[in-house]
């Protein structure tokens, strides 16, 4: 240890120890009045959504219900975290300072760790689901993603946070093992990993049918491809380490490639060529991955990861703008009649779909391996947990009540227009415009054909997924705010920004994926988990494509659309993992001596149990084919027994392809479920034990080290 | 006004999850001025290998 190192955790950061700024409290009536004026306002807001009934409103409203909701929650909900549960210590060394080795371990200020932590949250999930659930009306995914982020998501992602950093970083699955016990170990590294392969194989989907049957989506976002591969060599040979001057490079390209789209689009050879049917594009998605997997990571990955954390963070700002500028009206009712069950975007009462459909944006699950992941590793100070944990997850809910704007300010017919499969709504402007009148919506069919021709698409009709009929929305409210004009180029810019997310969860999922099967397979054969022997490489990499290709295939034929059968399995698979994270939460809690505050976690995490398990048993056994797997199976079968075909169906081999897939997901959805009941069992024995005394408390944090009073050793973990 | 330009190229690059060479070298210097540094490229390829094989580095 070098004897001249004053603090060993603030070097390589060159910010040093400021004094306090010499801030005078606010008098605590002004406080207490500023508290109540948002109360007050947000519990307004509130009551003019959940009463308005018949006349639109005003997305205003939404917007200040949700951050007034926010704030109040920051303040005082998360308080209760920081101040009671963990009593955050600002003077507490943090991981980052402790085992400071300048790579992984980096002590960052606050702000920097808010940027990067809310970059690697924030996805195309509150961006879809929203989309979807706004079949229900605004309303119930409003509140879910309001009340859910402040009770639950937000709860999950700090008490994660405080938990890893207080355990020099360790990972989501090592605190189960460690805290809860082996067999929740690994049932919650075998669920991640299944969890995964259904991420990917819906996100795969949504890309599918937001970009078949359009040649512009599909140039524009295949030049993407070239474009992050261009970055690389340029950063790898030409000029390393200038990541922003070639992001800089990359952005402008890419309207350089949105042009470019339209330029093929219009072309008459061109046109054609690019113009794909569903099964090819999934096809072409399934050889990216596998390449995104195998290819080194300077080349594809890296530079498309800077380039999407650019468009990210720009795009969620420019809507933000753009909703509040042009303060748009919700067209679509508080609450449809689709709540009973019968909605045509996807099937189900909106008691528990609701709550499964809208995971990411009031509570998911993959956040917890974010928080136990890079994040803990640079806080300079613990208390910055809070901001970082609650408040960038507030931020994510932000998003979602903004992707849920952009899919109201649609008017109801054109909404189930794009989002209602062929198989409902038929294929033809007139037939959509008589179902959807049946509804108790109008649709004049020139309104949809006009629209198409303004977004420059041959069609509108049953673009399924959620994307097409989000990069509507938001190209509504850019065109607006700027005065009305160019909604082509708006919409493929939005299709694009969707693609660009996706795509970036794709391939670095796709490789994790690799290792993690790498990681479990060399169990059975040593040389499989070889991370640089490309027999194992190419191995690992076509089983994991394989994966979740086959769920992507099966929900590109499916006759319903596949996001019906799709998206469901993967919100039950996101809710599971945040079970997980608020076991381990709950536990932590308990085992610090803290149980009288454990019903912080007991309270998300019992009705996170509630909705998964209702949602698993009903596409499980509901006797409704729209629902239950096995019904939909007996349903479909009793087509080939009868000798006809069920609708939309070309053959028998395609019929019993569709039985079989019904069983997989039938598979899929049981599991899941089998999963968060061990690990369910598996917590409540160990809280049961400690509770009652025969285990005794013990903590597993790392030593209590006020910064200053001691030169701690160099961590053991260093490896140069 | 560089300096400022700087310090707001090193704030995006670590947001965007940027290899920072800078700040290792700084810690490697401090912390173990006995030892040769790694040079940039192989830091960087060390960088990009660790962030892509976790599971903790992005979201749905």
């Amino acid at each position: 240890m070098n004897p001249t190192l004053p603090m060993a955790g603030r070097v390589g950061y060159d910010k040093g120890v400021l004094p306090p700024l010499p801030i005078r409290p606010m008098p605590r009536w002004v406080s207490a009045l500023i508290w109540a004026v948002v109360s007050l306002v947000g519990a307004g807001a509130l009551a003019v959504l959940a009463l308005s009934r018949g006349e639109t409103i005003n997305a205003a409203w939404l917007l200040t219900a949700a951050v007034c909701t926010y704030a109040i929650g920051y303040r005082f909900y998360s308080k209760i975290l920081a101040a009671k549960v963990f009593a955050l210590d600002s003077q507490r060394m943090t991981t980052a300072e402790l085992r400071a080795d300048g790579r992984d371990f980096v002590p960052t200020n606050r702000w920097i760790v808010f940027g990067h932590h809310f970059a690697a949250i924030a996805g195309p999930g509150p961006l879809v689901g929203p989309t979807l659930a706004a079949q229900f009306g605004f309303l119930p995914g409003a509140l879910w993603i309001i009340v859910g982020v402040v009770i639950g998501g937000a709860v999950q992602d700090m008490v994660i946070l405080c938990a890893s950093v207080r355990r020099n970083g360790k990972s989501l699955g090592q605190m189960a093992k460690d805290e809860i016990g082996p067999v929740a170990g690994f049932t919650a590294l075998v669920a991640v990993l299944g969890i995964m392969i259904i991420l990917i194989s819906v996100l795969a989907l949504i890309v599918v049918k937001a970009l078949a049957e359009s040649p512009w989506g599909v140039v524009t976002v295949g030049l993407t491809i070239p474009i992050a591969m261009l970055m690389g060599v340029y950063l790898k040979y030409w000029r390393p380490g200038r990541v922003l001057e070639v992001s800089a490079l990359g952005i402008l390209l890419l309207f350089v490639a949105l042009y470019a789209g339209r330029f093929a689009a219009e072309h008459p050879t061109l046109g054609p060529l690019f113009t794909l049917a569903p099964v090819p594009l999934a096809f072409a998605v399934m050889v990216y991955g596998f390449a995104a997997a195998v290819m080194p990571v300077w080349l594809l990955l890296a530079p498309r990861d800077y380039l999407s954390a650019f468009v990210k963070i720009g795009v969620v700002v420019a809507l933000a703008a753009g909703i509040l500028i042009v303060l748009p009206p919700l067209q679509m009712p508080a609450v449809t009649p689709f709540i009973d069950g019968t909605g045509p975007v996807f099937a189900g009462k909106v008691f528990p779909f609701v709550f499964i459909t809208i995971a990411c944006g009031a509570i998911s699950g993959f956040h917890a391996l974010i928080a136990s992941g890079t994040t803990p590793k640079l806080l300079e100070n613990e208390a910055d947990a809070r901001m970082i944990g609650y408040g960038a997850m507030l931020t994510e809910s932000l998003v979602a009540t903004m992707a849920l704007i952009a899919a109201c300010v649609l008017t109801p017919g054109i909404y189930f227009a794009i989002n209602a499969p062929a198989g409902i709504i038929g294929t033809t402007a007139e037939s959509a415009a008589q179902v959807i009148a049946t509804w108790g919506f109008t649709l004049r069919p020139e309104e949809l054909t006009a629209l198409a021709a303004q977004v420059e698409e041959s069609s509108l009709l049953s673009r399924t997924g959620g994307a097409p009929s989000l990069a509507v929305g938001m190209a509504k409210i850019f065109s607006d705010a700027i005065g009305g004009s160019a909604m082509g180029l708006w919409y493929h810019f939005a299709l694009m920004f969707e693609a660009l997310f996706i795509l970036t969860t794709l391939d670095a999922g796709t490789r994790v994926g690799r290792f993690m099967l790498q990681d479990l397979g060399k169990h059975l054969w040593a040389p499989f988990g070889r991370v640089s022997w490309y027999p194992a490489v190419l191995l690992s990499s076509g089983l994991f494509v394989g994966c979740w290709g086959y769920f992507l295939y099966q929900g590109v034929t499916d006759p319903l659309g596949g996001i019906n059968s799709l998206w469901p399995l993967f919100g039950i698979a996101n809710q599971l993992l945040a079970t997980v994270a608020l076991c381990v939460g709950t536990t932590i809690i308990i085992k610090m001596g803290k149980a009288r505050y454990a019903w912080i976690t007991v309270v998300p995490m019992a009705w996170l149990v509630i909705v998964t398990m209702t949602a698993g048993w009903m596409k499980l056994h509901d006797p409704n084919p729209k629902i239950g797997f096995i019904a939909h199976a007996y349903w479909v079968q009793g087509f080939l027994d009868a000798g006809t075909l069920p609708p939309g169906v070309a053959n028998a081999a395609a019929a019993a392809r569709l039985i079989f897939n019904d069983r997989l997901d039938a598979g899929v959805a049981a599991f899941f479920l089998v999963a968060v009941l061990v690990i369910l069992a598996a917590s409540a024995r160990e809280w049961w034990s400690v509770l009652s005394g025969r285990t005794p408390l013990r903590s597993t944090e790392t030593p209590h080290i006020i910064r200053g009073t001691t030169i701690p050793e160099p961590s053991a973990s260093y490896i140069d | 006004m560089s300096r400022w330009l700087a310090r707001i190229a090193a704030t995006v690059r670590r947001i965007i999850g940027a290899p920072d060479y800078a700040t290792y070298l700084a810690h490697h210097r401090a912390c173990h001025p006995g030892r040769a540094p790694m040079d940039e490229a192989t830091f960087v390829a060390e960088r990009l290998s660790a962030r892509y094989e976790r599971p903790g580095s992005r979201c749905c």
